[in-house]
């Protein structure tokens, strides 16, 4: 079946089979930051924006988003390396398997929550699983990315 | 994760309800929990072209599409004005937000999943669905009754002023829950709701307790009538013994307050 789907600003039409998930897709248009993790929809591995709201890019069929807008973290690039200098100077990432698609949620977190409290903080990213951090780190990078996105633009 | 021939877009509800009456064709909701299964299909149906991924509010009522994704209930603030907290509660330790935004109601109250968060929540509201064919029923008749290959389009939720609050207990936050518990109040008439025994959510109804001794009864009833099964979250014996304390919050919510 025929799809167009926008990707990160660019336009693509591609044949694909019906039962193709959008995380394939992706990782087929080269889009390697896109992660594939558990497939049982826990991990946040694969956290893709899809006309701007965080999903899950396995359990998304690539034949729903014809028609519609995906970004992942190559799309977002400057943005995502501006938090992932918070996340370093934090320890916030240390194998770095989780980071794509933490930072993609964190990016979605920033754009829907205004002034986020600590415990909104928590729940808007409890389906970003780590194995590695102890989330600590990685909250810490979160609270000092948003203090610096005021100091920035009050 | 399934594979499938064929995939089609519906134009019509009853173009879906048509194609759906093969036995290897189906409704695809969210496809969190389908993409799970490893079936065969020859063809999907999806219903996302049918607007019904809205959620309208009328004087007497609202009404929900199936597509309406669980963090488009989470975040809406007429049902957060109607309702309070609860659709926020039934739907914040689901996974994560990403999930919530791909998982549909349809999808939910379709598999009518033991361990349903949305089932448990929506049977303590006055809740009809409405089936592509078999027009309007009871959300807490639908809740009972087997599979069939009729269409679940839209949910509708009756404004009366019932008050509900929603309670679960979880081992880990956003696991699936070791149980469920809601409760209602309406003209002095308590239900109450136990889901996740770890099977289909199951109502109960009773005068609403003025006294701390009526609510220990009502609470102990509730533990003594519902029979809970054992699974690798939790043992029967155990959650019968949350099934008290569940039922005794949310009560106690509906007694602290107005809505919680």
């Amino acid at each position: 079946m025929l799809i167009t789907v926008t990707i990160n600003g660019k336009k693509y039409s591609d044949d694909i089979t019906p039962d193709l998930v959008l995380l394939d897709y992706l990782r087929q248009k080269g889009c390697y930051s896109v992660k594939r993790g558990c497939e049982t929809s826990n991990c946040g591995l694969c956290t893709v924006h899809l006309d701007g709201k965080p999903i899950l890019s396995c359990s998304y069929l690539a034949a729903r988003a014809d028609g519609h807008a995906v970004t992942t973290l190559e799309g977002l690039q400057e943005e995502a390396a501006e938090f992932g200098a918070f996340l370093a100077d934090q320890g916030g990432e240390q194998c770095g398997f989780c980071s794509p698609g933490f930072i993609m949620n964190v990016l979605a977190m920033v754009r829907e929550l205004k002034n986020p409290t600590e415990a909104e903080i928590q729940e808007y990213l409890s389906g970003n699983l780590c194995r590695c951090t102890g989330y600590q780190s990685q909250l810490r990078a979160v609270k000092n990315y948003l203090a610096h996105k005021q100091e920035v633009q009050p | 994760m399934f594979t499938a021939q064929q995939y089609v877009k519906a134009a019509t509800l009853e173009e879906a309800y048509t194609l759906n009456q093969k036995r290897n064709n189906v409704v695809i909701g969210g496809g969190c929990w389908m993409k799970m299964n490893h079936r065969r299909y020859q063809t999907l149906i999806d219903l996302s072209g049918l607007g019904l991924d809205i959620i309208e509010e009328t004087p007497e009522e609202f009404v929900l599409g199936a597509m309406v994704t669980l963090r488009q209930m989470e975040t809406d603030e007429a049902l957060k004005n109607t309702f309070g907290n609860g659709f926020y509660e039934m739907t914040r330790h689901i996974v994560g937000v990403q999930f919530r935004n791909c998982a549909t109601l349809g999808g939910s109250l379709y598999s009518r999943f033991g361990f349903s968060d949305i089932l448990t929540f929506l049977l303590a509201l006055d809740c009809e669905v409405e089936l592509a064919h078999a027009g309007r029923l009871p959300l807490a008749e639908y809740a009972q009754m087997p599979y069939d290959r009729d269409i679940l389009a839209k949910v509708h939720i009756l404004k009366n002023g019932r008050r509900a609050a929603y309670e679960s207990f979880r081992q880990t936050a956003t696991d699936i829950p070791v149980l469920t518990c809601a409760a209602s109040v309406l003209n002095d008439t308590l239900r109450v709701v136990v889901g996740a025994r770890p099977m289909r959510a199951i109502c109960m109804e009773f005068p609403f307790p003025e006294t701390e001794e009526a609510m220990e009864e009502i609470c102990r009833k509730v533990q003594e009538t519902v029979s809970f099964g054992s699974n690798l979250r939790g043992s029967g014996e155990y959650r019968r013994r949350l099934a008290g304390v569940l039922c005794r919050r949310a009560i106690c919510s509906l007694k602290e307050d107005a809505v919680c």
